[in-house]
C-alpha cells in the first residue's frame, strides 16, 4: 500500500520477476546510451568539431577525437569575425526585452487581476484572443506596423525596440502572471492598506516578494524566447552591425570556415545550456504551468 | 495620442496613491447623502485612474504590436502596398496573382505532406518516450534533461548543425552509413528524401518540450487505476490502452491540435537546410510567404497568403475541437 504514490503502468511485483528485472535493466541501459546518443552526442560533436583542424573537418571519414587542438577558432569567431560584438547584441535585447516585458506585463497584470477596473475583463479577453491567433498570419502587418509606428510614425527598424515592444506584448506573461495574482490573499493587501500603503506598495512589497516563482518562470522565457528567435531579428533588423547573434550565424555561414562556424554555434549555445542546467526545474514548472492547467 | 494619454495618467499616481489608501478603510459604505455619494464616485474614478495607469503601457503596446496588425492584415490583403507610395485598394487582384502563382499549391501540398509526416513521428515518439520514462526507477533525471536539450539550443544552430550532418562529403551520417557498409544518402538533395529529412531535424528538436507535458501528466494518473485494472487481470498492454491513454486523451487531442497548427507554420527548416529545394520539393506556406514580403517586398500579396494560411488554420482548429467533442 505504500508505495501507491510511486505505481505506474507497469507493476512493481512484475518489475520484481526474473524476466521483469531482465527487461527493466535492458531497456534502461538501451534507452540511457540512445538518448545520449541522440541527443547529448550532437552537442560534443559540436564543440569538439570547433577545436579541429579545417583539414581534419573536411576529412570524408571523421573522428571522434580531434586529432589536433586548434581552441583558436573560438577565439577568432569571437575576435576577427566579430561575432563576440553580436553575442553582445543578443544580450542586450534579451535583457531589455526581459524588463520591458516585466515591467509593463507585472503592472498590467496586478491592474487587471488585483485593481480590477472598469472593462478590465474585456482588455483580458482581447489580450488573451490574440493567443489563438496563428503568429507567423501577422508577420506582414507586425512588421509593417514596426517600419511606420501608427499615430507617432515613428520606424523602428534597425532599433532594440522593435524587438522589446513587440516582445511584451506577450499575453501569456499576462496570463501566467494574472493567474498567480489572482491566488495571493485579498486580506494580504487590505492589511497593508491599512497599514498606509498605496498601489505601488503593495505591488513591491507585498505581490512580488510573493510571486518569486512565477517572476522566474516569465524571465526564464522572456530572455529565452529573444535569444533563440531568427525570423523577426533577420527582418526587423537588416543592418549587419545590429544583428543578434543567431541572424549573423545564418549570413556568416555561407563564408566562414566551418571550424569557426561551429565555434560561433557553441558561442550562441552555451549561455541558454547554462540557463536551463540552473533553471531546470522552473522551465519544467513553466512548460506545465502553460498547458496542463490551462 | 496613445503615449501622451498614458504620461498624464501615470504622473498623479505617485501622489494620489496614498490619499485613496488612506481613505478608503476609513469609509465602509457610502451614505445616502449625495455628498457622500459624490466623494464614493470620486473614489471610483480615481481608483480606476490609477488601475489605468498600471495597464496603460500594455494597453499601449498590445493596441500597436497585436491588436491593430490583426486588424491591419485584414485589410492588407485587399491592397497594393509598396515603401515608395500609399497603400492602394487592388480589390481581389492580390488573391487572383496568388492562386495563379503555380507554387501556390506546391506550397500547400508540401507543408500538409510536413505536417504529416510531423504526426508520425512527432506525435509517437515523445508519447512513447514519455510512457518508458515513466516506468525507470532511476535516471529519469537525467533522461529527461537530454530530451530537452535540444530545445534549449537556438534553433538557427540546430539546423546549421544537421546541415552539417546532411552534408554529403563529410556528413556524419553519411560517414556512419559508410562505416556500416549502408549506401550513402542524398538527405538534402533528393526530392523525395529532403522532407523527411527536415521532419527529423523538427522532430530532435522539439519533442522534448511534449516529452515533458506528458510526463507531467503521467505523473498525475491516480495509482490506484493501475492496480484495480490488475486486479481485474488485464495484461500491460491491457492498462496501457485502457487506463493511461483515456487518463491522457484531454493533454493528448490539445497537443495533437497545437502541434498541427506549428508544424503547419514550419519555416526556418526549409529556409537554413533546403532553401525550398530540390525542385520546389520544400517549399512551405511561410517559406513563400517570406519570399513574397521580404524578397520581392510584395506585402498585399503576402498578406494574401496570410489571410489564406489564417482561414485553414482556424476552419481546422474549429473542425478538430467540435470532432473531438461529439466524441467526448
Amino acid at each position: 500500500m505504500s508505495d501507491t504514490a510511486e505505481r505506474t503502468l507497469i507493476a512493481p511485483s512484475e518489475l520484481n520477476r526474473r524476466t521483469g528485472k531482465f527487461l527493466y535493466r535492458f531497456v534502461l541501459t538501451t534507452t540511457l546510451i540512445g538518448f545520449t546518443v541522440v541527443f547529448v552526442f550532437p552537442l560534443y560533436w559540436m564543440a569538439s568539431g570547433a577545436l579541429k583542424s579545417s583539414r581534419e573537418l573536411a576529412d570524408p571519414s571523421p573522428t571522434l577525437f580531434p586529432g589536433s587542438f586548434h581552441p583558436e577558432a573560438y577565439t577568432e569567431a569571437w575576435t576577427n569575425t566579430g561575432l563576440g560584438k553580436h553575442f553582445l547584441n543578443t544580450l542586450i535585447l534579451a535583457l531589455g526585452a526581459w524588463l520591458i516585458q516585466l515591467i509593463i506585463d507585472v503592472a498590467a497584470a496586478y491592474a487587471l487581476s488585483k485593481l480590477r477596473p472598469v472593462l478590465g475583463n474585456i482588455v483580458l479577453g482581447m489580450m488573451l484572443a490574440t493567443l489563438m491567433l496563428p503568429v507567423s498570419a501577422l508577420l506582414v502587418p507586425t512588421y509593417l506596423t514596426v517600419t511606420d509606428v501608427p499615430l507617432i510614425h515613428l520606424n523602428l527598424i534597425n532599433t532594440p525596440w522593435a524587438i522589446w515592444l513587440p516582445a511584451a506584448a506577450n499575453a501569456f506573461n499576462i496570463f501566467i502572471l494574472k493567474r498567480f495574482f489572482d491566488q495571493i490573499p485579498q486580506e494580504l493587501m487590505d492589511s497593508a492598506r491599512i497599514d498606509g500603503a498605496g498601489p505601488v506598495r503593495v505591488l513591491v512589497s507585498v505581490i512580488l516578494p510573493l510571486s518569486r516563482p512565477v517572476l522566474a518562470v516569465v524571465s526564464i522565457f522572456a530572455v529565452v524566447g529573444v535569444w533563440k528567435d531568427f525570423l523577426w531579428p533577420l527582418i526587423v533588423l537588416p543592418d549587419p552591425a545590429k544583428q543578434p547573434i543567431t541572424v549573423a550565424l545564418s549570413r556568416l555561414s555561407e563564408f566562414l570556415p566551418a571550424n569557426q562556424l561551429l565555434a560561433g554555434m557553441v558561442i550562441a549555445s552555451i549561455p541558454l545550456l547554462v540557463l536551463f542546467l540552473i533553471f531546470q526545474r522552473h522551465i519544467i514548472a513553466g512548460l506545465t504551468a502553460g498547458s496542463l492547467k490551462g | 495620442m496613445a503615449t501622451t494619454d498614458m504620461k498624464t495618467t501615470v504622473r498623479p499616481e505617485g501622489a494620489g496613491a496614498p490619499a485613496a489608501s488612506s481613505g478608503r478603510p476609513k469609509e465602509p459604505k457610502p451614505a445616502g447623502t449625495p455628498k457622500a455619494a459624490r466623494s464614493h464616485l470620486a473614489r471610483r474614478i480615481r481608483e480606476n485612474l490609477i488601475a489605468y495607469a498600471f495597464l496603460g503601457a500594455g494597453l499601449v503596446v498590445f493596441a500597436a504590436f497585436s491588436w491593430y496588425p490583426i486588424v491591419r492584415g485584414w485589410l492588407l490583403g485587399f491592397q497594393q502596398v509598396t515603401f515608395a507610395q500609399p497603400a492602394q485598394w487592388v480589390g481581389l487582384d492580390n488573391f487572383r496573382r496568388l492562386f495563379d502563382d503555380p507554387l501556390f499549391v506546391t506550397a500547400w501540398q508540401n507543408t500538409a505532406w510536413f505536417t504529416a509526416l510531423a504526426l508520425v513521428f512527432g506525435f509517437a515518439a515523445p508519447l512513447a518516450t514519455a510512457v518508458v520514462l515513466n516506468e525507470f526507477r532511476s535516471a529519469r533525471g537525467y533522461l529527461r534533461m537530454t530530451v530537452y536539450l535540444p530545445v534549449m539550443l537556438p534553433p538557427i544552430v540546430t539546423m546549421l548543425l544537421w546541415r552539417w550532418f546532411y552534408d554529403p562529403g563529410p556528413g556524419l551520417f553519411n560517414s556512419a552509413l559508410e562505416a556500416l557498409h549502408l549506401p550513402a544518402q542524398q538527405w538534402l538533395e533528393s526530392e523525395n528524401l529532403a522532407m523527411v529529412s527536415l521532419v527529423l531535424v523538427s522532430t530532435w528538436a522539439n519533442m522534448g518540450t511534449t516529452t515533458l507535458i506528458y510526463l507531467a501528466a503521467l505523473g498525475g494518473i491516480p495509482g490506484q487505476l493501475y492496480e484495480a485494472a490488475e486486479l481485474d487481470g488485464a495484461s500491460i498492454r491491457q492498462r496501457l490502452w485502457h487506463v493511461t491513454l483515456p487518463q491522457m486523451r484531454f493533454i493528448l487531442m490539445i497537443t495533437l491540435l497545437l502541434q498541427v497548427l506549428g508544424t503547419m507554420q514550419v519555416f526556418i527548416e526549409p529556409y537554413i537546410l533546403t532553401g525550398g529545394g530540390p525542385n520546389d520539393a520544400t517549399v512551405t506556406v511561410l517559406l513563400l510567404l517570406f519570399r513574397y514580403a521580404f524578397v520581392y517586398s510584395d506585402f498585399g500579396l503576402a498578406s494574401a497568403m496570410s489571410m489564406v494560411l489564417f482561414v485553414v488554420l482556424g476552419l481546422f482548429s474549429l473542425v478538430y475541437l467540435r470532432l473531438t467533442r461529439s466524441k467526448g
